[in-house]
């Protein structure tokens, strides 16, 4: 029997970007955070995948898609792991870790239901706050309270 | 400190907050000074709060200002009519400065952005209402002739009061060591701890103080609230538990005064009023020293 390790069975693709070890229970808000239901061009998901990391992944292929840095970083709140690599013609040109952003405008939610962004029509902004072992809170900019970005509802 | 708005003590570094101080001082000693004639400052109360609002129209008319304004009798009427924006964009064609209080967390920093003119904050739900940590801080300063290097009990709801979280997050400039006393289900935030770990300050937590008290220099009661607790069983029980009374202060430091941001329920005893330890009441006439300093300020009268 060949020993061979169980692959993703998920196609390669040509030109775009791969966006590996998402934690499989948020693969639908970095979708979200990421306005992926806009995006005309071929998508393909993978989720529940095992890995010895994370537990299970997930996984986005997405042909023809290149994300400013601003904006694929905001997923670091909730995906602190997730690999990205850029792909120009069947080649990874570029593979890196997303990286925490200071500051976060218009995606998440604020979890304090007596904030003012709750009840009226703000934009809302956090700074990241770093915590132990790797982990980040969001402090609200108006409310001064604290979100936990795994309980963070986003937009 | 001209045209800068007065959201959250954290807006003011230490220099700022010690002239501000020194400012409120010169105006207890000299109250007399028309120095806001011809300007106009709106109060705008969404929600009740008798006292903060008579303080600053107190302070307002002392200065030779105009005050307009209103106050909502519930904070319910918040809910319906204009966006907080639209208020707030139209007041600001009318007035110099905005004092506002609002029953939603963060209404205040949002009005200063929207707004023209500058605003201060006269408490926004359950954040912040610098201008109580300010007098709070002068009413320290006062009675012990200094803010460094004194020994803080908090006591009572650690857990919502933001006083208690103004206070603390302001008298860390100072070298300050706190005792935190409190019911365990109303103890200090995590938060509040990680940043007194963070500037390297002392304190420690009780759920009782009786022992301790002769090492304080400064006790702040606060209000427990009923509605902080599910169990009405565990109010009626703990309310009790930290109630200062008069033969507790036996064996206190001399220069111990006990402060309190009033309206009281029964944490402090009737008994302690006539003690030359109780500050209370002196405390909140300070609030108008106080607010008069950061009003000239902001206005850039002074
Ligand atoms: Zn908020």
């Amino acid at each position: 029997m060949a020993d061979s390790k169980p692959k993703l069975q998920v196609s390669a693709i040509k030109n775009g970007t791969v966006i590996d070890h998402i934690p499989a229970k948020h693969l639908f808000k970095v979708i979200s955070i990421l306005n992926l239901e806009h995006i005309k061009t071929q998508i393909t998901f993978g989720t529940n995948l095992e890995s010895k990391k994370l537990g299970y992944k997930a996984i986005i292929k997405l042909s023809k898609v290149f994300f400013k840095d601003e904006d694929i970083n905001k997923i670091a709140l909730i995906a602190p792991h997730a690999k990205l690599n850029i792909i120009k013609d069947f080649n990874v040109t570029v593979k890196r870790q997303v990286e925490v952003p200071d500051q976060i405008k218009g995606i998440a939610k604020c979890g304090n239901p007596n904030c003012i962004t709750n009840n009226d029509n703000v934009n809302t902004i956090f700074y990241v706050i770093p915590k132990d072992n790797e982990k980040v809170v969001l402090k609200c900019h108006y409310c001064e309270k604290i979100t936990d970005p795994e309980d963070m509802e986003v937009f | 400190m001209k045209n800068k708005s007065l959201i959250s003590i954290n807006d003011y570094s230490k220099d700022q907050i010690l002239k501000t101080l020194d400012l409120a001082e010169d105006f207890e000693e000299n109250p007399k000074q028309r120095l806001l004639e011809g300007k106009v400052i709106a109060t705008l109360f969404f929600e009740p709060s008798t006292r903060t609002r008579l303080s600053f129209e107190s302070a307002i008319n002392r200065l030779g200002g105009e005050i307009i304004g209103f106050s909502s009798q519930d904070s319910t009427s918040v809910k319906k009519g204009e966006s907080l924006k639209d208020t707030i964009k139209t007041v600001s064609n009318y007035c110099d400065l905005i004092v506002i209080r609002h029953p939603l967390e963060g209404s205040a920093r949002y009005a200063s952005e929207v707004a023209s003119v500058p605003v201060i904050n006269a408490g926004d739900g359950t954040n912040q209402h610098p201008t109580q940590t300010m007098l709070d801080l002068y009413s320290i300063r006062k009675t012990q002739n200094t803010l460094e290097n004194l020994n803080i009990f908090l006591v009572g709801d650690l857990k919502y009061g933001r006083t208690v979280h103004s206070l603390l997050m302001a008298m860390s400039h100072f070298n300050t060591t706190y005792n935190f006393v409190s019911p365990e289900e109303l103890r200090i935030p995590e938060e509040y701890k990680m940043f007194l770990k963070e500037h390297k300050l002392q304190y420690k937590e009780h759920i009782d103080f009786t022992d301790i008290i002769s090492e304080a220099d400064i006790i702040y009661m606060t209000r427990i609230q009923r509605e902080r607790f599910s169990d009405p069983m565990e109010y009626e029980k703990t309310k009790n538990s930290y109630m200062l009374r008069r033969d507790m202060l036996k064996g206190v430091k001399d220069n111990l005064k006990i402060l309190h941001p009033l309206p009281r329920i029964n944490e402090i005893n009737e008994d302690v009023d006539e003690s030359k330890q109780s500050y209370y009441f002196t405390q909140a006439l300070n609030g108008v020293y106080t607010r008069m300093a950061i009003m000239s300020s902001i206005l850039g009268v002074k």
